[in-house]
């Protein structure tokens, strides 16, 4: 996408590590390249301690990078009070769990004007509307009908969903561009979760925003994702069109996961043992290696790359377009087919 | 086939100072032996109000009507010492949330024991703990994790120890209230694995809650749909899942997208609106407020499940028997 007015998150070699008092470093985030632009819905997939979510907060300038950088449209986020205050206005937030995301003691109409005032929204406004009027916009955008309704109501007096569009909407009323929505839907019923789902691709369609949707739910993905980043332990170690990855997995974590899916019957499920290990002791080689079935069952071994996936690391995967594995033995097979 | 659990029109409705709240209303179920059945619906459903009667567990302001049989007694009107009986060694519960439900200042072994010396008081000290060994590896954990603290066990392994806990006294029957709900898919698979052999191996019934429809279409021989206290629909797993009958179902089903599915992509499926406050029940049938399928009669009409002539039923005027 090159048209004008596109504006482009990027990480760059991001890596974000947390250390605890004289404790190991933990590499939650180790060599991410990730980009999204206004327009598009990128789903960035991943187990529990893949780092999926420190990567998120890391894109919004709320974790400081160890290595690597964090741009906006090619600049890069400049860590100043007043630099984050207008990057924030850009890219937005949307929390999971609205429950506890909002305060219980706010009206619906101070949670989201509390965004407005911070940023002193009204008097910049190009229309000139009121707060009212930005609050009861950013209401609709949401979803949520007729806005002037809901002012007075406190997050207990709402349903699930539209606790949920109240955080959309109190992301919406800063008119950013760029909206990063971890797990914007885990907490929520599955029928309402379609709702929400759709009002996302709605979001995209009216406004031309664009969303990273942080979840460990591919069917998400399936449903409303152009791209699809798959994160194991810091790592991205698959990336590329949506349907492509989850029609065609390449690389064997990927694989594995999709044949969880309950209910998808074309697949052997392949149940890994344990969990995806501790970021303060990554495995050498190949971060999968450990876990790997095509290593266990000797596919490796007889491609010639065994000793690859216990000993030599691999490159960050490039943001951006197309299909990029990071896999020995996806590597060595596509070399052989050429 | 004789029975091991048997609900029979059970109804709960919560008394409280606002009025009575109809939680549950005429639900009928049966588990036998080896035998998987799944309950699906979302919150407020009143899926777990029926779990909770099974062993009586239902907070003392609930109101309990019909029967629940367990081995063809009455667990509701049974006297305390048969119901201690029954709990944790007829039946017991796996519920959600592990990280709440274990004590985090014991050792999750003495935490397994526990059942066991109260309900084998003679057994020695070595054996119980030979048998805590044998639970923890049954679930697929090494026996030393008898020595752990909750906290030192990830959210796989601690809904494992739950498992393992739930079936200390050998019961016949197990109740998972969500056993799977909070975790990663890959756990979820593994967790899923463990209870799947459990049944086979055990021979023990097992009635598993869930939000997750395509988790039990998965793992179930049957699964009960509830909307609003009651059981809309009821057949077998794949069929309740790939072809559903009621409307509410087939909603529910379609919010699951199958990956791959064309149809599925950039058009997640929902059901606008939400489930209704069981204080204030529509009128008619209690979907018809949310349902695409609606006429004239829904909202004057309360539908019975009614069989379709097969093994399946379902609560809707538009499913005819065949």
């Amino acid at each position: 996408m090159t048209e004008t007015g596109t504006t482009t998150l990027k990480a760059r070699g991001l890596s974000i590590r947390f250390q605890g008092r004289g404790g190991p470093v933990a590499r939650a985030v180790d060599g991410v390249d990730l980009s999204i632009a206004t327009g598009e819905i990128v789903a960035l997939v991943g187990e529990s301690g893949s780092g999926k979510t420190t990567l998120a907060r890391a894109l919004l300038g709320l974790e400081k990078p160890a290595a690597g950088e964090v741009l906006l449209d090619g600049q890069p986020l400049e860590r100043t009070a007043r630099g984050l205050r207008s990057f924030r206005r850009r890219v937005q937030l949307v929390l999971q769990d609205p429950a506890g995301a909002l305060n219980p003691r706010h009206t619906v109409y101070e949670s989201v004007a509390e965004g407005i005032r911070l940023h002193r929204l009204e008097s910049s406004d190009s229309e000139g509307r009121s707060e009212a009027q930005l609050v009861a916009a950013a209401l609709s955008s949401a979803g949520l009908r007729p806005p002037e309704r809901l002012f007075l109501r406190y997050p207990h007096e709402l349903s699930g969903g539209q606790r949920q569009r109240v955080l959309i909407a109190g992301a919406l009323a800063m008119a950013p561009q760029l909206l990063v929505a971890d797990e914007p839907v885990s907490s929520l019923d599955a029928s309402i979760r379609g709702e929400i789902l759709a009002l996302l691709l709605n979001l995209r369609e009216t406004l031309g925003l664009g969303v990273l949707v942080v979840t460990h739910d591919l069917g998400l993905a399936w449903n409303i994702a152009d791209r699809i980043a798959v994160m194991y332990l810091g790592r991205v170690v698959e990336a590329g069109p949506t349907e492509e990855v989850l029609r065609d997995p390449q690389h064997p974590y990927t694989r594995a996961l999709l044949s969880v899916v309950p209910e998808i019957d074309q697949m052997e499920p392949v149940v890994l043992h344990g969990e995806v290990p501790d970021p303060t002791r990554i495995p050498p080689g190949c971060r999968f290696h450990p876990r790997c079935p095509a290593l266990a069952d000797g596919a490796a071994e007889a491609a010639g790359v065994a000793d690859d996936c216990r000993r030599t690391a691999l490159e960050v995967l490039p943001a951006g377009g197309g299909h990029h594995v990071s896999c020995h033995l996806v590597a060595a097979r596509q070399s052989s087919q050429r | 086939m004789t029975h091991l659990l048997e609900l029979d029109d059970v109804s709960v409705t919560y008394v409280t100072a606002g009025g009575d709240v109809p939680a549950v209303r005429g639900v009928s179920l049966s588990v036998a032996a080896g035998e998987v059945v799944g309950v699906a619906g979302e919150s407020g459903c009143g899926k777990s109000t029926v779990a909770a009667t099974i062993l009586r567990l239902q907070p003392p302001s609930a109101r309990v009507t019909g029967r629940v049989l367990f081995e063809g007694e009455d667990v509701q009107t049974m006297k305390w010492g048969a119901l201690r009986a029954l709990r944790w060694a007829g039946a017991s519960m796996v519920f959600q949330g592990a990280l709440h439900s274990l004590n985090p200042v014991q050792r999750v072994g003495a935490q397994i024991s526990e059942p066991i010396r109260l309900h084998e008081p003679d057994l020695s000290d070595k054996k119980v703990e030979t048998r805590v060994g044998e639970l923890l590896e049954q679930v697929g954990l090494p026996r030393q994790r008898a020595r752990a603290y909750p906290h030192q066990l990830s959210g796989g392994q601690r809904q494992r120890v739950m498992i393992a806990m739930a079936l200390a006294c050998r019961p016949r029957l197990i109740v998972a209230d969500e056993p799977t709900t909070a975790l990663d898919v890959m756990v979820q698979a593994q967790v899923l694995h463990v209870l799947q052999g459990l049944v086979s191996d055990l021979d023990v019934g097992l009635l598993m809650i869930s939000h997750d429809l395509s988790v039990l279409a998965d793992l179930c021989d049957r699964i009960a749909v509830m909307y609003a206290g009651r059981v809309v629909e009821h057949g077998p797993a794949d069929k309740v899942f790939a072809d559903p009958l009621h409307p509410y179902a087939g909603a529910l089903s379609a919010s699951f997208p199958r990956i791959g599915d064309v149809a599925a992509r950039y058009a997640p499926a929902g059901l606008p609106g939400d489930p209704p406050d069981p204080a204030e029940l529509p009128s008619g049938c209690s979907f018809h407020p949310r349902c695409p399928k609606r006429f004239d009669d829904c909202d004057k009409v309360a539908p019975e499940l009614r069989s379709d002539g097969t093994s399946r039923a379902a609560a809707c005027l538009l499913v005819e028997p065949r």
